[in-house]
């Protein structure tokens, strides 16, 4: 039997999840044994060669490319996971939902301490290649379609390998009271 | 000495004094019923109706409810825990609870319920709806945005003559708390620090004594709320 195949993407997060799922320390060994990745900044594949079992978001979306890649995501994915807050709730991002987007533009590139007097012509980063940003920053799933959730701030290491684990083995999936936090 | 009754809590024998209400009267009995607006003796609002229990068949909250001799209670049935978590994530999706940012995060009862519920995803749309912080006074401020509008600060912060320093503004889904700026600068540190450990979530915050306790030695890193009572009484 082929290895099941796993795809991850960071969209408006800090790649904190990421850098958690590489917190399963000598046990990503075993993962490797267990799985192959697909597209995924672990491994640097820009884009789906194949089918994938399981997707790994983090971040939620607050442009139009988050939104572009995680229907990719929902395409090419047979089960996607939400991982962590800003995948569940908007996260840190989403704080800005509550301030106008043309304040929020002001305040970075206008009037914010760093820009205030630097940039004279006023000029705002307005390219057609460049994605456009939401109205507000959206959990995935008011988006598309998700399947299973895996809160924290990031999410403990070990809550993302039982997940994994659980996923691929079929086996019910443990969650001790220690793993599953939302900070 | 008041009189004892009788009274069952999901089949369980359970005694305390005529009279108590029923979340004191289970606590007494090694029983937690979930609370979070409820404050050990003030006076009881039923606002938040996470203690919702079944008494003789009928929905009710615990916290306003005298216990009764020969009371029916069902608390741990699977009907009742789902109700209280979607009061929980109903809760969550209505203010602007941003845990990893919060000072109260690893001590609030609103994130403690998420977790003894195992709340992965509220199951119902946030609604991001703008609400203001108010850092006006010299010691407190609100951040109203995870304010759960359980009135502890209302019913319970008062000063030394019996003035109210925090009241509910509006009605209905305007409602907010506000504050008194005069009396709050007149409190003590030591009463800033009770103002802000009354209120359940973040709401209520001292200035200058953000993060104060390390992540792993905070209030439910370890045990979920309600465990120290369960575990006190041993059978």
């Amino acid at each position: 039997m082929s290895k099941p195949i796993v795809a991850t993407t960071s969209l408006a997060g800090c790649f904190g999840c990421h850098m958690s799922l590489l917190d399963i320390d000598e046990r990503i060994l075993d993962l490797i044994e267990l799985v192959e990745f697909n597209k995924s900044p672990v491994d640097d594949i820009k884009e789906f060669t194949k089918m994938c079992d399981i997707g790994i978001i983090e971040g939620g979306c607050c442009n139009s490319e988050n939104v572009h890649v995680l229907k990719d995501f929902r395409k090419n994915c047979k089960i996607l996971v939400s991982l962590g807050e800003c995948a569940i709730m908007g996260g840190l991002p989403a704080m800005r939902n509550n301030i106008p987007i043309e304040e929020c533009l002001q305040e970075a590139y206008l009037n914010g301490p760093s820009t205030k007097g630097h940039n004279p012509d006023g000029i705002m980063p307005n390219d057609e290649e460049l994605p456009i940003l939401l109205n507000k920053v959206y959990p995935c799933h008011e988006v598309v379609k998700i399947d299973y959730y895996l809160p924290g701030c990031p999410p403990r290491a070990d809550l993302i390998w039982n997940a994994l684990v659980a996923l691929v083995t079929g086996d019910e999936m443990k969650l001790p009271y220690e793993v599953v936090k939302f900070d | 000495m008041s009189d004892k009754v009788k009274f069952k809590i999901d089949g369980k024998e359970c005694e305390a004094d005529q009279g108590l209400n029923l979340v004191e009267a289970a606590k007494q009995n090694g029983i937690y019923i979930p609370t979070l607006c409820h404050l050990e003796g003030v006076k009881a609002a039923g606002s938040c109706r996470i203690c919702n229990v079944k008494i003789n068949g009928r929905f009710m909250t615990a916290c306003t409810t005298p216990v009764s001799d020969g009371m029916e209670v069902e608390n741990s049935t699977e009907d009742i825990k789902e109700l209280r978590k979607i009061i929980v994530e109903t809760l969550f999706v209505s203010g602007n609870h941003y845990c990893p940012a919060c000072e109260k995060s690893g001590s609030c009862e609103l994130q403690a319920l998420g977790y003894r519920f195992t709340m992965l995803v509220p199951r119902f749309p946030y609604a991001f709806e703008p609400k203001e912080v108010d850092a006006k006074s010299t010691k407190l401020y609100i951040d109203r945005n995870r304010c759960v509008l359980c009135k502890r600060c209302v019913r319970s912060i008062k000063t030394k003559d019996g003035k109210s320093i925090f009241a509910v503004k509006g009605r209905g889904h305007n409602a907010m708390i506000n504050i008194d700026h005069e009396l709050a600068a007149q409190m003590t540190d030591e009463e800033a620090t009770a103002a802000m450990d009354t209120c359940p979530v973040g709401s209520i915050l001292k200035k200058e004594r953000g993060y104060f306790t390390p992540i792993g030695r905070r209030k439910y890193d370890k045990k979920p709320i309600g465990s120290d009572i369960e575990e006190s009484v041993t059978i």
